[in-house]
Parts: structure tokens; sequence; C-alpha cells
């Protein structure tokens, strides 16, 4: 390993001379070994990243080459963690410097210390391929932690295979030509992991969530954004798809957010039950928190080490639930870091390479075969905000461009607290075909046409209420105040959920498609009812138009909801 | 003694550029000697041959023949119990003739990020006796709460009031104050600190005062030296400690000019791309440790240029505070003070700090329904322009007076009247009860058969 020397130190940026380091490899910065990373490399300088404050750092410091680029540790021990963007555990760094962070601290992200039963699930002369699962550790309570040859290895044939309590630096197998395996393994955190083959967005993710279920779906493996304007309820949105979305470990990744909203959530979420298992959600989550004031750099990277755990899950065959929070202001670490590199800049100062690390990221989300047989998945959920909610900026322009769903949480319906608060006429997911031969399989063929006559019906009620403004609502022909009726239904009976409800909390495929469809036949009635020239008084004060409102919050709704169906039968025969 | 150097090689604008022989560290203090003056500067960019050193006290008088010594370290603060009561300048330096401070500990001015896991939840609410902040857009200790002002308007007033008042609930202590001035007129520092000493707050405070026409450089020290001794009174101290800084539009300024001077590729509206991290250093130094009994609160004032709330400094701002609290010039025209108009206004920690155990259970539900008809009587008055007031419902009318009455009662009030919060809620139902019964949608009847002015005689003999 080379030794370099500080030749110009100017904020986070430092140029060394001496190195033989490649581009991103991580480098030791100074005495004091702060951490850091190698961005450009012009004639015989380096141009290094630091991830720590450089105050007082010196040229003529020493740049110590660590050979390899920024890596996570990847082993079991991860779940349950909460690191900062280049994965030092918070809870160590407070243990190892107090209650401010202080420099060149390097803090391991797993425990090296602590034993695992290791048992091998391949044995001696067995083939292994690289990624193939070789054991399994038990790491949480409902979790297996599957041991993988890794991905960058070539794997061979098992001459020796232990099982037993080990550490993670133990050898815990011995392939033929002497590699030795451990539990952990390294691996840098702006490389995507391999898979067999990247696999359709065919299956969605269930969140129990009416709105995005039923009309902007999310597939397993899919991108979505919401905006993070304040007073939208997203903290609300994201501990609600934590929760119900059914994927098997949840990363959360803070990036550059307020240091007492971390504080909340790090609170918090350690308290958030898990309603499938009662075990506490934390069980199956990591947590990145990297605050605005820390250093720019490790904000930076918080994204890609937040992406790499998630992969290192996906690789087992689970399925991993990203939130990345917030992506705008990644993209300012991002400018940043170019102006400081004196880049000429795009967009609003941005660096003109932000599409591509926007795309970059987005594309390491997906559903794959993995490189150990079976399937999994890394789902993203990003939530951008944009400066005075201006979604021409490029952050949000970049982001739309790339992902497929799109949430519109919408301050005016907070304020009239419909939750969840997803615009339904702003929103749109693009993985409604892709998604549709699963429902019609799952649920019922007429899954898209109900959401799509749902939708139109919304669509004619916000052309309708613009007239109703002016002229009021006694003043529309007959038909349309039953579609204002119906379009009032579908809001208030359907897309408004309440997370508090112990049964309306989440809501299954079948009874999502079963009420819709139940609103729907009641429009159908009454547009008939209309025909025959009924008023329309008579048609929306049916009483089980009322009782239809409460069969969302019944655990066995069926037979309940047949009754209410019968009833509004009979109902609509007796008008006259 | 330390090598000096008579080796600069170039002074433009406030930065000077000094060949040297031995290696300087990024971010050093730096003294320059000439003619008898010693000014201060700081290290910008250190590379092998060359440093570039931003001097505080403006590069005036300086000349290629001025002695340059680095001293080897980080500017730090000198620290004791004794600064509490002091003014400082904007870089540190006595400015009420007394003494220097003579220091029981040295702390580097850049200040470390506080680690996120050691944070405790800001929940305590502090009561600053101004119903539109205590009653809508409640203050908690820890939080950072900037206020949005204009030229012209009287934020520094406001500031002046919760510097006098705030403080706890059922707690006698009062806040230890720190107001730091960077770049406000000769005028406005006077009006600052008559007031101090008329109220006696001086003897709790600690003063730095950057004025109009001291060095725009020096205005970037001016901040971090009033959070460093904020973090000794809140966390060595134990002191519960209120930061008030006016006017951050100044320090933006001092950024940008320092940005031109580097050549720096600008962002936005030619602030430096590293304006957001530089601001968050500084708001993000509020907060509570666990463990630890002090707290520091923020109040940053800042002017919006030409109103604009859009603009790269209030809207990073937005991003890093906690909320924010919005003057508005409407008001202010009406004669109301404090003008503040509640309905861009927000406290993001407001939930925790409020409701049964800190202030009154019925808080959250006066708070919403008071916004609710406030918002809603200020689109009417749009209509009742157009249409004229006759031709609005008599629901309409009734909310369009609601309107009215809730500035002139609730958000009016006098320059030193300090409102309990039960004053304050106690304003606000009794604005509400003008209003029929069925209309308070937003609160729960069990608050109204408590609270309501029509029940509360009678609820409060049971």
């Amino acid at each position: 390993m080379e030794v370099g020397k500080i030749s110009r130190v100017a904020g986070p940026l430092v140029q060394a001379t001496g190195l033989k380091a490649s581009m991103y490899d991580l480098v030791l910065v100074g005495e004091e070994g702060l951490m850091s990373e190698v961005i450009g490399i012009s004639g015989n300088k380096h141009i290094i990243q630091v991830y720590e404050d450089t105050g007082g750092v010196r040229p003529g410091e020493p740049v110590k080459e660590t050979g390899a680029p920024l890596v996570a540790q990847l082993g079991p021990g991860i779940l349950t963690q909460i690191y900062d963007g280049i994965q030092r555990p918070l809870p160590m760094l407070a243990a190892a410097s107090g209650d401010f962070i202080s420099r060149g601290l390097f803090v391991d992200g797993i425990d090296h210390k602590k034993k695992w039963e290791f048992k091998p699930v391949v044995k001696k002369g067995d083939a292994v391929k690289p990624g193939q699962s070789i054991g399994e550790v038990q790491e949480q309570l409902l979790i297996k932690h599957k041991i993988m040859v890794p991905p960058n290895l070539k794997g061979g044939v098992i001459k020796e295979i232990y099982s037993g309590n080990f550490n993670v630096d133990e050898t815990i197998a011995v392939l033929d030509d002497g590699t030795k395996l451990t539990m952990m393994h390294k691996w840098p955190v702006r490389r995507a992991r391999p898979v067999t083959k990247k696999l359709a967005p065919t299956i969605p993710l269930r969140t129990g969530q009416r709105v995005i279920d039923g009309f902007f779906s999310l597939a397993k493996g899919g991108t979505a954004a919401i905006p993070g304007g304040f007073g939208t309820g997203k903290t609300v949105m994201q501990q609600t798809l934590s929760k119900w979305a059914d994927v098997d470990i949840v990363v959360y990744v803070g990036c550059g957010e307020r240091g007492n909203e971390m504080a909340d959530l790090l609170h918090e979420f350690p308290e958030l039950q898990d309603p499938r298992t009662g075990r506490p959600l934390m069980e199956r989550s990591i947590v990145y928190a990297n605050t605005s004031n820390m250093p720019v750099a490790a904000r930076e990277a918080s994204v890609y080490t937040g992406m790499t755990t998630s992969e290192y899950y996906r690789d087992m065959g689970y399925d991993v639930l990203m939130t990345a929070d917030s992506t705008s202001r990644w993209a300012e670490a991002m400018r940043e870091m170019g102006s400081r590199l004196e880049e000429m800049p795009g967009e609003e100062g941005y660096p003109a390479y932000l599409g591509a690390r926007l795309a970059d990221f987005y594309e390491r989300a997906g559903r794959a075969e993995v490189l150990n047989g079976g399937q999994g998945s890394v789902s993203i959920v990003g939530a951008v905000s944009p400066p005075g909610g201006d979604f021409t900026e490029p952050v949000t322009q970049n982001t739309l461009r790339m992902v497929k769903v799109f949430w519109a949480l919408d301050s005016k319906l907070t304020q009239r607290r419909h939750f969840p608060s997803i615009n339904w006429l702003d929103s749109y997911s693009l993985y409604d075909l892709d998604l549709e031969p699963w429902f019609v399989q799952n649920v019922s063929p007429d899954w898209n046409k109900n959401k799509r006559r749902a939708m139109a019906i919304l669509q004619e009620n916000a052309e309708l209420e613009e007239i109703v403004m002016l002229v009021g609502s006694d003043a529309l022909p007959e038909d349309q105040q039953v579609t204002l009726e119906v379009a009032r239904m579908i809001i208030n009976f359907w897309l408004a959920q309440s997370a508090f409800h112990p049964v309306d909390t989440f809501s299954p495929y079948k009874k999502q498609f079963d009420l819709l469809a139940s609103i729907l036949k009641y429009r159908d009635y009454a547009f008939e009812a209309v025909q025959k020239g009924i008023p329309v008084a008579q048609i929306t004060s049916v009483p089980s138009k009322d009782a239809l409102a409460k069969v969302r919050l019944e655990a066995e709704y069926e037979p309940i909801l047949a009754k209410v169906l019968a009833q509004m039968d009979t109902e609509f025969k007796a008008l006259k | 003694m330390t090598k000096e150097y008579k080796t600069i090689t170039e002074i433009s604008g406030p930065l000077i550029f000094v060949e040297k022989t031995e290696p300087v560290g990024y971010m050093e203090l730096v003294e320059i000697r000439t003619g008898g003056e010693l000014k201060r500067g700081q290290v910008l960019d250190s590379s092998d041959e060359i440093v570039v050193v931003q001097i505080f006290e403006g590069t005036g008088g300086l000349s290629k023949d001025s002695a340059v010594s680095f001293t080897g370290d980080v500017i730090k603060m000198p620290l004791s119990p004794g600064i509490v009561g002091r003014v400082l300048s904007g870089s540190g330096k006595p400015r009420d003739g007394g003494p220097e401070i003579v220091p029981d500990v040295l702390r580097d001015i850049a200040g470390a990020a506080i680690n996120p896991a050691s944070r405790e939840k800001p929940r305590a609410f502090i009561q600053t006796g101004i119903s539109t902040i205590d009653g809508t857009n409640t203050l908690v200790r820890g939080q950072k709460l900037p206020i949005f002002s204009g030229a012209g308007l009287p934020h520094n007033d406001l500031a002046l009031q919760i510097a006098r008042q705030a403080k706890a609930l059922g707690e006698a202590e009062s806040f230890a104050v720190i107001f730091c001035a960077m770049g406000i007129t000769n005028e406005e520092a006077q009006h600052f600190l008559a007031d101090f000493e008329r109220t006696g707050a001086l003897e709790r405070a600690v003063v730095f005062l950057n004025l109009a026409d001291d060095p725009a450089v020096e205005r970037i020290l001016t901040p971090r030296l009033g959070l460093t001794t904020a973090e000794y009174l809140a966390f060595d101290l134990d002191m519960h400690v209120l930061i008030i800084y006016t006017d951050m539009t100044n320090y933006c300024e001092s950024l940008r000019q320092m940005g031109a001077a580097r050549e720096e590729v600008p962002g936005r509206r030619g602030y430096p791309g590293y304006m957001y991290t530089d601001l968050a250093c500084q708001y993000e130094r509020a907060g509570i440790i666990r463990g630890k009994k002090g707290s520091i609160t923020q109040f940053p004032i800042l002017t919006m240029p030409g109103d604009d709330i859009t603009h790269p400094i209030p809207d990073l701002s937005g991003y890093i505070t906690e909320g924010q609290i919005i003057v508005s010039r409407e008001l202010h025209r009406k004669g109301i003070y404090p003008p503040i108009d509640i309905r861009p206004s927000l406290s993001r920690l407001m939930n925790s700090g409020i409701g049964k155990g800190h202030t009154r259970e019925d808080h959250r539900a006066v708070s919403d329904q008071l916004y609710a008809y406030y918002a809603e009587g200020n689109d009417l008055r749009g209509l009742a322009a157009i249409v004229g007031k006759e031709a609005l419902s008599e629901r309409d009318k009734l909310v369009l007076e609601f309107a009215d009455k809730f500035e002139k009662r609730f958000v009016n009030q006098g320059r030193d009247e300090d409102r309990s919060i039960f004053e304050t809620l106690q304003i606000g139902w009794d604005l509400l009860a003008d209003l029929p019964e069925a209309m308070l949608t937003r609160i729960d009847d069990k608050y109204i058969k408590v609270y309501h002015p029509k029940y509360a005689a009678s609820a409060a003999k049971k």
C-alpha cells in the first residue's frame, strides 16, 4: 500500500500526491486517518473527498491507501442497527466519542466478537457457485440469515465446512483452491450486486392501503416517489408502509434530515410493532441516519450504503423495501461536491450527471432471480422535497422520469383530515398493465375495469365540482348529481382509510375489490332509477348506502356486505 | 514564537494569498500584523506553496509587507461562566469595555454534529406569552423556529419580547439568552441593548454584536461563536439557552461574498452550493442531549428579500428548521402587533409539546378550529370584496366576522403583554363561542362541555 502526501486542503476536498489508488478507492487522510474516497485523478494528483470535517488538516500529512473502495460489511448483525451514512453504528460512535461525533473514528459495521450459530446447508465435496448459500444463521427470531459465497469470488468445491458457533471473522468453510470463507464479506457500495436475471414487475407489493393497492399500486421491485413537503403526512405514510407492506426487510435511509426528526424516528421506530407477528418492527429493519449537519460526503454515500445492504438481503431471497428520505438532500450533496470540484454546473447548479446518478440508483431496484436461486426484490420509495414546492426543478423532474409510481401527497387533504393524503387525480402508477394479469388471476378479472370506472367517476367529479362552485349542485342534471354522490362515496368510503382503526388499517385485496364493486353497483342502481324518473333525493337517501360505509370497519365483512347488497336491491326495487 | 511571513502575494477583497514554507492546517487561525494593528483570519485553502486566508477585520490597511503568522490551531472560543452578562464583538472580543474572557475551556467553534442516537426528543412546552406562537404554533425546548420577516417589519420587537418572556411552564428559572447580531444597524443594536438593560435581561445574556459597518467576513464567525457559547452553557453548565440571531440574510450575503471572492462556481442566485450544509451546521446545533439537563432553542431571524419565501435563504432554512413564524406585511399595515400570519406559519414539533401533561387537553382541537375558520374567513374576504358582504350567507358572514375579531383579539397584543397559555386558550374559546356550537366541528364534544364559555362556569363548579 502506498502512502501519499496531502498537497492541498479546501473544505471536504483534499488533493494528494504519491498515490496509486484507483477511482472511488477508500483512503485515510491525515494523522487522524479520516475516512475519504478518491473522486478524481489528474496528473500525479488524486482528488479526495473526506467524509469528516477537515479543520486543522495540513498539507504534508500522510494519506494511506486501503486498496479497496468504500465497502459495506455484510454479515449477520446488520438488522436492528442504526448507522450513519458510511455504516458506522451510531450507538457505537456515541460509546466511543460521546454525544458529539468526533473525527477519525473507525467502527465496524457489524459486531466482530458476537458468536452466531452457523448451520451448513452444503456438505464436503459439494460444488458451490458465487452467491450460493452454504449455510444459515438465525439472525433474528423470524429472520434467517443466509451465508453466501461472496458474488465476487469464483466458487469451487467445498473442502471443509464446520458447524457451530463462530464470529464473523472465523473460517466456516474452505474451498478446494484454499479460499477460506467467513460469515462476513465486504462489498463496494457503489457497485450493484449481481443477479442471475432481472424479472419483470408482475407481482404487486401489497400494502393493504386501498388508494395504493387499488389505484396506484407499486410492484415488487418497483420504484415510487413521494413529494415530502411539510404537512403532507409523509411520516405517517412511511410508517404505514413499513408496517404493512408485504416485505421481509425494511431499510430506512434518512439522508440529510433534521436531527430532532431523526431523534423522533429513532425513539419511535423501535416501539413500532410488526402487526403480523407481534414482534418489534426493528427486528427486520435497518436505519441509516445522516443528518444535514453531518459531513456532506457521507450524506452522498448514504443512499449507496443503504442500497447495498438492501441488495444483500435481496440476494438471500427476501423482499426488501428501501425508503430514501430525501433524495433531494442527496442531490444537494452531489451539487455541493460538484461545485467544490469546480465542475461546470448544469441546471440550477446541479451537476450535469445528476440524471445519470439518479437513474443508476433507481436501476438498482427490481425483482430478480438471485444467484442463490429463488427470487428476491428491492423496492424503493424515494421522497423528494422540491424547493419552494416547485415540481419543475431538476431533482423532481429527473426522479419522475425514472420512477414508475408517483403518490402525490397533498397538504390540502391532510387539512381536510383525509388520510392517506394521496391525491387521486395527480398520482399515477405505470405498473397498471404489468400487474393486471396477477390481479385477474388472484383477485378478479374486473380489477382494472372497476379501477378505471372509479377513476373516470372521480375525474368527472372534479370537473363537475367546478361548475357546482359557480351555480350550486341543484342546478345540475340529475345523473350528474348522482355522479357527485358516487364520487363522494368512493372518496369517503373507499379512498379514506384510518391508520388507527384496528380493522380498517389493513384492507386485503378481496375486500378492496368487493367494496369498490359494491359502490359501483350502487351507481348502476342509481342510474337505472334516474332513467325511471325517480327523484335524486330518494336515490341518495336509501339506508343501504350508509350501511355500506360501515362495512370496511368489519373484519368478517362478507356476510355483512351480502346483506347490505340484498337490502340495496330491495330498496331500489321499492323506489317509485 | 511562530514564524512570521512577509510573503503576501495577492490581496483580493477579503482574501489574502500567502506563500509559506511550513504546512498550514485548513481552517487554522491566522494573525496578521500591520502597523501595530492585529488582524485575524482563517485559512480557507491550504496547499503546498500557498494558503488562502480570509481576514475577519477586512483587508483595509494590509500590504505586501504585513507580517503573517500561523497559530497552528483552529479558531477556539474562550469560555467560562463569567461570559454571561458580557457584550462581545462579532469575532468574540469584548465590546463592553470589560476584560478579556479568562477561559476555563477553549472550544473549537466549528462544532461537531450531535450524534442522532444521543438526541432526546424535544417535548417541553415553552411559553412565550404570545398567543399566535403559544396557541397555534407552539415552541418546544430544543426546537429551531425561525422568524421569516421582511424589511421594515417589527421582527426585532418580536424577538425581544420572546427573549423577555420565554419560560418553561411551572418552572421558575428563565432562559439564558444568547443574542447574535449580524450586520444590523447601530440603531437597532442600541435598541436591543437598551431593552436588555431596561428589563435586566442582560444579566443572563451573552451578546455578540457585528454591526452593519463591521467587516462582512466577521459575520461568518458570529453565529459559530454564539452557538459554541450556547453549547457550553447548555451542556456544561446545565442551562436552558435561547439563542436569537438576526439577521441570517446578512450572514448568507457574507457567504456569497466570500464565495465570489474565491471565484467559486455559484449555485442558485449566486449563493454558494454549500449554503444548505453551512446553514444546517448552524441550525442543527439546537436540541437536547439525552441525560443532560440543558437545552438549546434557536430563534433565527431572517428578512426575506422582496418578501419572497422561495428565495434560497428562506427556502433552504425552511428545509432545516422545524417550522417557521411568518411576519406579515398586510397585518402590520392594519396596525396589528405582532403581525404574525398563522396560516403559512408552522411549528413542526408542536404536537409533542401540547395537550394533556404539557398545556391543556383541548389545545390541539382549539388550535385546529381557530386555524380552520381564520383560513376560511380570509378566503371569504376575497369573495366579499367581489360580491359584497350582503350577498354572503349568514354562516359566511359569521366566519368573516370571526376572522376580523381573531386578528384584533387573538393576534393583536401589547408589546409587554405576557399572556399565559391559559389566557390564550381562553381568548380562543371566547372567539369560538360567538359561532354556533354546531359549527365547532373540529372540537370533541367532551372538550366543549368543559371549556366552552357556555358550560365552563357550571363545569368548573362540578
